[in-house]
């Protein structure tokens, strides 16, 4: 953004006061994921910078505490991390399978009541994760499906649903419906409609909305705190467990994990909505 | 001629006009069917159990059903004075079906909730009742302990007898209902409730202020810089939005720690001394600081998709028609993104009040939100249908603001990423 040449010097001034503020706020947004990384790989156990480490000595750094979340006997973390996976899976496929066909239907313009079915399908994303905790652990226990991954996943999915809900209607809201009519006049059922024209182009906001109900399931503490038991226990709950009695250096080594896992999904995110774009001929 | 011969009839001999109503119905009828699996499943796992809460909420009908024949031979007792014979004698029954059933401690639980001072007498009664002769059972019972001689306790549990209540509302807001059915608040020494309700609502806002005011000089860089240069800073935004929210919260404890870096910084720049170093975590600035990190985001997408479509030429003709650039932003751009302010802090307050996991970690106890209440006692005094009521408050309040969503925004207008 050069300012052009005429520029006042006050104004001059005021701009390169802007870009100041904007990068303050950028390094406070950005520097604190940082700060992680490299205490992950401190020799010693405290979460201070050692003099070593600022003297960039080799042996004031050492993988110990990735040696000790994956072999350590203290934290299951290898339990948590299989059940994170199970539990964020079987959420996502089913958010996506209830989310996308919801969807379909309700960017139907024949659609009967579409504002307010739409915010009760939202709700979940909007209503304070505790409430949600405390309704679906009054519900689960009832069910009789408390301490158990079919809970949790339950639970996990609709607390996912309205993120796929969200991106598939919204990448249909730039879908050329003549496409399934020609479809239709050429014979082809609904179903093959569906899966061979319909899905293929509204792929990406698919996968989008499911990558969000991934990192909804994945990340989500607050309600396995009310459902889950010991044996279901994800990684969100052992660094929440963790973080309350004392911080260690085995959990920065598994949020630098968490975050090299994140950096994935933000990049295929991104690709994705860029090709999502393109294919409804948006132009920036 | 008449209307119905200019009727336009599809080849079958059906009116066009029913023949497309028939369609439009199968059409709907088609649309709903593809909402309908995911609608029934939120309505019976979310919906329903959100009722439920309202029914556990509202429900004491636990004191009732102990105390069946008390309550039967309460009705014609007006509460001017110790009630008669009848009832006692009913009182006594009722209370010996417990002791057999073993749940005369949560009577005394549910009494001691309505007035304090009745745990001790009842474990009393139990202990002398079981040398109880027959007949006569209001001079015994009166003479176990002075306050059962007392009307108040009597009128007391007459109070229990309505198998609902609103008296767990009443008490999230620091009142209860005294002895003459008046509502009264609590003395001030025990008032904890309203001083959370305000703190959340001061932080809410508070976090909200700090992320516009942060957002939006950002949100218009981020918009006015040409595509390559913006890709890469939106990653800044990014990022952090995807990232697990725990490890978040785990970078702020390792900052604003007392030998943390923060404190490290101030002291190299002489702000503070070595041994004097401040405490930013287990408080509220903990809470403050960490929120607004972690809420930025939501605050910067609404407001960049707004600034996005606003067209630089704008800013331009208000300069070239005589404004400075203060004017012209003030005058022009300002007023375009208020829609995206709307969204932006909307968004911010409806997260920030229901905030849980970050101020529970780095909040301490000046730092903590009505979530942390709500889940305290869920968890640990197991007052659920306390916990349910906080929760009902919590979401109406936090309803209001979404419908307000709704009419601004709309609710299908969300952005994410």
């Amino acid at each position: 953004m050069a300012l052009p040449k005429y520029t006042e010097t006050h104004y001059r001034i005021w701009h390169y006061i802007y870009l100041t503020i904007c990068a303050a706020v950028f390094f406070f947004l950005i520097a604190p994921l940082f700060v992680i990384f490299p205490l992950s790989f401190n020799a010693e156990e405290f979460l201070v910078f050692s003099d070593g480490m600022k003297r960039l000595d080799p042996d004031a750094f050492s993988l110990r505490w990735y040696q000790d979340m994956i072999y350590g006997t203290k934290n299951p973390w290898g339990l948590a991390a299989k059940n994170s996976f199970i539990i964020a899976i079987f959420a996502t496929i089913g958010s996506v399978l209830l989310g996308t066909v919801a969807a379909l239907g309700l960017s139907s313009r024949h659609m009967p009541y579409k504002g307010l079915i739409m915010a009760v399908l939202i709700s979940p994303m909007i209503v304070p994760l505790i409430i949600s905790g405390v309704a679906i652990f009054f519900f689960m226990a009832k069910a009789g499906l408390a301490a158990t991954h079919t809970g949790i996943v339950l639970a996990h999915i609709v607390l996912g649903t309205p993120f796929v809900v969200i991106t598939v209607t919204a990448t249909l809201s730039g879908f050329d419906h003549s496409v399934t009519r020609a479809a239709a006049s050429l014979g082809s059922n609904p179903v093959n409609t569906f899966m061979k024209i319909t899905l293929p182009l509204i792929l990406p906001g698919v996968i989008s909305g499911g990558l969000f109900a991934f990192v909804t399931s994945f990340d989500e503490v607050v309600v396995v705190l009310f459902l889950a038991g010991l044996e279901n226990t994800t990684i969100p709950i052992q660094m929440w467990t963790g973080l309350r009695e004392q911080l260690s250096p085995t959990i920065l080594a598994v949020a630098t994990c968490l975050i090299v896992l994140s950096t994935l999904i933000l990049v295929t995110a991104e690709l994705l909505r860029r090709r999502s774009e393109r294919l409804r001929g948006i132009n920036q | 001629m008449s209307s119905e011969n200019k009727q336009i009839l599809t080849t079958d001999g059906i009116p066009l006009e029913v023949s497309l109503k028939k369609a439009e119905k199968k059409n709907k009828v088609k649309a709903f069917l593809l909402v309908a699996p995911l609608l029934l499943f939120i309505i019976i796992t979310y919906v329903f159990p959100i009722g439920d809460m309202l029914m556990r909420s509202v429900d004491d009908k636990m004191v009732t059903e102990m105390l069946p024949k008390t309550y039967k031979s309460m009705e014609t007792w007006d509460g001017e004075e110790l009630p008669p014979e009848e009832v006692f004698e009913a009182f006594y029954f009722d209370f010996q079906k417990l002791i057999e059933e073993e749940r005369e401690g949560k009577l005394s639980t549910q009494l001691n909730y309505t007035k304090n001072g009745f745990k001790s007498i009842i474990k009393k009664l139990r202990r002398k009742s079981k040398s109880f002769e027959e007949g006569n059972y209001k001079e015994q019972i009166m003479s176990v302990h002075k306050r059962w001689a007392d009307v108040e306790y009597w009128r007391a549990i007459k109070r229990r007898a309505p198998a609902y209540t609103y008296q767990k509302y009443l008490k999230g807001m620091d009142m209860f209902e005294n002895e003459k059915g008046e509502i009264v608040n609590v003395p001030e020494d025990r008032r904890v409730h309203r001083i959370l309700w305000l703190r959340t609502l001061e932080i809410a806002f508070f976090v909200t202020v700090f992320c516009f005011l942060m957002a939006y000089p950002i949100a218009h860089l981020l918009a006015t810089l040409p595509m390559k240069y913006s890709n890469l800073l939106m990653i800044c935004v990014l990022l952090p939005f995807w990232t697990s929210l725990l490890v978040r919260t785990a970078s702020w404890m390792i900052l604003l720690q007392q030998q943390g870096i923060v404190n490290d910084f101030f002291v190299m720049i002489g702000l503070v001394s070595d041994d004097n170093r401040i405490e930013m975590m287990f408080n509220k600035t903990g809470s403050y600081v960490a929120m607004t990190q972690i809420l930025l985001p939501f605050m910067v997408l609404p407001l960049y998709s707004v600034m996005k479509t606003i067209s630089p030429s704008l800013m331009r003709a208000g300069k070239s028609l005589g404004g400075t650039p203060f004017i012209a932003f003030w005058k022009v751009y300002f007023p375009l993104t208020i829609p995206g302010i709307g969204a932006g802090c909307l968004l911010v307050f409806i997260l920030a009040i229901g905030y849980y996991i970050t101020p529970a970690l780095v909040g301490g106890a000046s730092g903590t939100l009505i979530s942390n209440q709500i889940a305290f006692h869920m968890k640990s005094t197991l007052d659920w249908s306390f916990a349910s009521a906080m929760g009902l408050m919590l979401l109406s309040g936090v309803l209001v603001i979404y419908w307000l969503y709704n009419k601004l925004v709309g609710i299908d207008n969300i952005k994410l990423g």
